[in-house]
């Protein structure tokens, strides 16, 4: 390749006009390694970019490696739902004794109240009758 | 499309991906990370694979985003990126040495461009696809890929004509 034409390719290669079967030519000129001293700079961009081809990935491929994470988090969202129920349910137990509990008392002193109330009003009863009682003995006695 | 299949499919173009990445992210091993997790998003997303004309493309497209994204999430915790296999020039005056300074100096200089021009060199100079891929992988029209090819290639000859003509080395 001549010199003239390489020179006009690059041109045409810092202005991204070049196809890429002109590029690969300046590839081979580039990397060939007898190069004119006033391209240097361009021996040392296509030989980066020969080499940079060259970089592999050589990890093995995994097509598993977060599944066991996400299972993980899957179970642990069941695991956390099925807690936060049972508590609900606790609660909602301990909630319904409780006011079971109150209802109970409050009843139980509607009802003391109320029998309070009867005993006093028959303590009265009784002394009225007391009362009759002696008057009847007086009039009996009088009577004799 | 069961393992082996996939495998064929993504083989050839799974160090284009790694590389790509490398040039984004810079550290090897944060590449090889994105990577794997690249290959494992097209694997779930593998039975939509056949519905595109183009996997490779579309990879491409993906790891694009994907290196952007970390990118993001790095800039947000503070981290800054630094190319951590450069050496210093070596004042040897050893020829061979001098020449893979050289080299290695253009990789230094990629590394500062504006990251568009970062992944448009990379497909275009070192994986070298054309024009048209290149547009559909960075979503860009072909005048504006053109535009940020030149300017990314004078730039890089430009600082390397500058430490040549003042002999750095």
């Amino acid at each position: 390749m001549e010199l003239a034409n390489i020179e006009k390719l690059v041109e045409k290669y810092l202005d991204a006009t070049t196809t890429l079967q002109e590029e690969a030519t300046l590839k081979n000129y580039f990397t060939g390694g007898n190069v004119a001293k006033h391209l240097q700079e361009y021996a040392y961009l296509f030989n980066y970019f020969a080499t940079a081809r060259e970089e592999t990935f050589t990890k093995a491929i995994s097509l598993e490696p977060k599944k066991s994470k996400k299972r993980n988090l899957k179970w642990l969202s069941v695991a956390a739902s099925v807690a936060v129920l049972f508590s609900i349910f606790l609660g909602k137990h301990q909630y319904d004794k409780n006011v079971q509990r109150k209802e109970a008392q409050r009843i139980y002193a509607q009802v003391s109240r109320g029998l309070e109330l009867l005993s006093t009003n028959l303590k009265k009863g009784e002394q009225a009758v007391a009362n009759l009682y002696r008057y009847e003995n007086s009039v009996n006695k009088i009577l004799k | 499309m069961n393992q082996s299949d996939f495998l064929k499919v993504v083989l050839p173009f799974k160090d284009k991906v790694f590389r790509l990445a490398k040039r984004l992210l810079v550290s090897t091993e944060e590449a090889e990370d994105a990577t794997q997790e690249l290959l494992f998003k097209l694997w779930k997303s593998k039975e939509k694979l056949a519905d595109y004309n183009n996997v490779e493309a579309f990879a491409m497209t993906m790891t694009k985003n994907y290196c952007y994204d970390r990118l993001k999430s790095k800039q947000a915790n503070n981290l800054t990126l630094v190319h951590s296999n450069y050496k210093e020039k070596e004042t040897s005056l050893d020829k061979k040495l001098e020449y893979r300074d050289s080299v290695n100096q253009v990789h230094v200089l990629i590394e500062k461009l504006p990251e568009q021009q970062k992944i448009i060199i990379q497909l275009r100079d070192i994986e070298q696809y054309d024009f048209d891929e290149i547009c559909k992988m960075v979503d860009m029209k072909p005048t504006a890929v053109r535009v940020a090819l030149s300017r990314a290639r004078k730039t890089i000859r430009e600082e390397l004509t500058k430490t040549h003509n003042y002999g750095v080395s």
